[in-house]
């Protein structure tokens, strides 16, 4: 048994089966940044630190005669969506019921995906730094009206090749920028997504948790989103009528090239 | 291009499961190749020629090792068993008899596929198109 503690819930095989797999359908639609950015890993729960390959020079040495340094490492971060479930519905689905309300943990899924998302595309104050926030470029404005998206979008794929970044290029879009792609048609009906897509050659992502817009490259070394624990279900606790759960994640993101992305607002 | 590795439709296969079929093929092909250098060797007469398929085999020891590294850490069961069996003295088939016995029955690891027990599996999953 490992630190999740799974075995010591009162959930049975086949109820864990369904919680896990419950859980990965509803994690993957949502876990925009993993679909345009490098992921290292998983390097394990024990892993704590990103190598950053620097180092800072320290004023003071042990003795003298030295000079010392201390190196940089960027420490990973513990993430957790907790929820409970109610133990009858667990019960229910070893009765085989195909209809268990899973809805708490439906939506820590989804607040898990989007914090991933959230801190890999606008960082987190004092923790790690975002793609758009490290991104050199201006932002270009997207505007509120999805027929004239296909121009801010070339202009940022136009901005990347001025800078030497090669694609494919990748757009994440917020929810209600997604929509508003998906929805839009130009003159003469053909879809805007289509549009965006031959513009990118590359995918169109719904990246619940960022505002506005983000094109990036996709050619890889670029963006680098280590796992040290990759989501896990884990086990907090439990009373005669709900048990206490958990989505979990350890992880660190490192932006290599700031250039590589343009964020679109 | 092939992808014979795949056992079931890739398109319905998580990236970790993919990740590791590669790898399980790859180790495949590494055993293939130190046999068939073992064959090779047994029947040269030219000693140069030995020298030089010697080192060939060498290669693919260590890239044998490594698949099989890679896959023992992202299967915690399998290197349970493997850690019971691999480098000990004794009788092979009782301890491999001993450690499934220890790993399996005793409830063992039990993750997705190719990740630490309790992980969802899902890494990666660049390639999506929405």
């Amino acid at each position: 048994m490992n630190h999740l503690l799974r075995s010591l819930a009162p959930i049975s095989d086949s109820a864990w089966k369904e919680l896990d797999d419950e859980a990965r359908e509803r994690l993957a639609p949502a876990l925009a940044a993993r679909k345009l950015v490098d992921f290292s890993g998983p390097h394990g729960w024990d892993h704590s630190a990103t190598n950053l390959g620097r180092a800072v020079a320290l004023d003071s040495a042990p003795c003298d005669g030295v000079t010392a340094a201390q190196r940089r490492v960027l420490p990973l971060v513990e993430v957790r969506a907790h929820f409970e479930l109610s133990l009858s519905e667990l019960r229910d689905i070893d009765r085989g019921a195909d209809d268990a309300d899973l809805g708490p943990l439906d939506r820590a899924a989804h607040q898990i995906a989007v914090s991933e998302n959230t801190a890999v595309f606008h960082g987190w104050q004092g923790v790690m730094e975002g793609i758009a926030e490290a991104s050199p470029h201006e932002g270009i404005t997207l505007g509120n009206q999805p027929d004239a998206y296909r121009r801010p979008v070339a202009a940022a794929v136009e901005r990347l090749l001025h800078s030497g970044i090669s694609g494919p290029y990748g757009l994440a879009l917020g929810g209600e920028e997604y929509k508003r792609v998906v929805e839009g048609a130009e003159h003469g009906g053909y879809p805007l997504l289509e549009h965006l897509r031959k513009i990118l050659d590359g995918p169109i992502i719904w990246a619940p948790g960022v505002g506005g817009a983000v094109v990036v490259s996709l050619r890889g070394g670029d963006f680098v989103f280590e796992s040290g624990e990759d989501l896990s279900i884990g086990y907090e606790g439990h009373d005669a009528a709900t048990v206490r759960l958990y989505l979990e994640e350890s992880f660190s993101f490192h932006v290599a090239t700031p250039e590589a992305a343009v964020p679109l607002a | 291009m092939g992808f014979d590795q795949y056992h079931e439709p890739p398109e319905e296969l998580p990236p970790a499961t993919r990740t590791f079929a590669r790898l399980c093929a790859s180790l495949t092909e590494e055993a293939e190749a130190i046999g068939w250098y073992e064959q090779r060797i047994a029947v040269e007469t030219d000693p140069e020629a030995v020298a030089v398929m010697r080192d060939a085999q060498g290669e693919e020891f260590k890239h044998f090792s490594m698949d099989l590294e890679f896959l023992l850490r992202r299967s915690p069961a399998w290197r349970e068993i493997a850690e019971g069996v691999l480098f000990q003295p004794g009788d092979i088939v009782e301890h491999g008899e001993e450690a499934e016995a220890d790993t399996l029955e005793a409830g063992g690891a039990d993750g997705e596929a190719g990740y630490p027990a309790g992980s969802l599996g899902i890494g990666s999953l660049k390639g999506a198109r929405r």
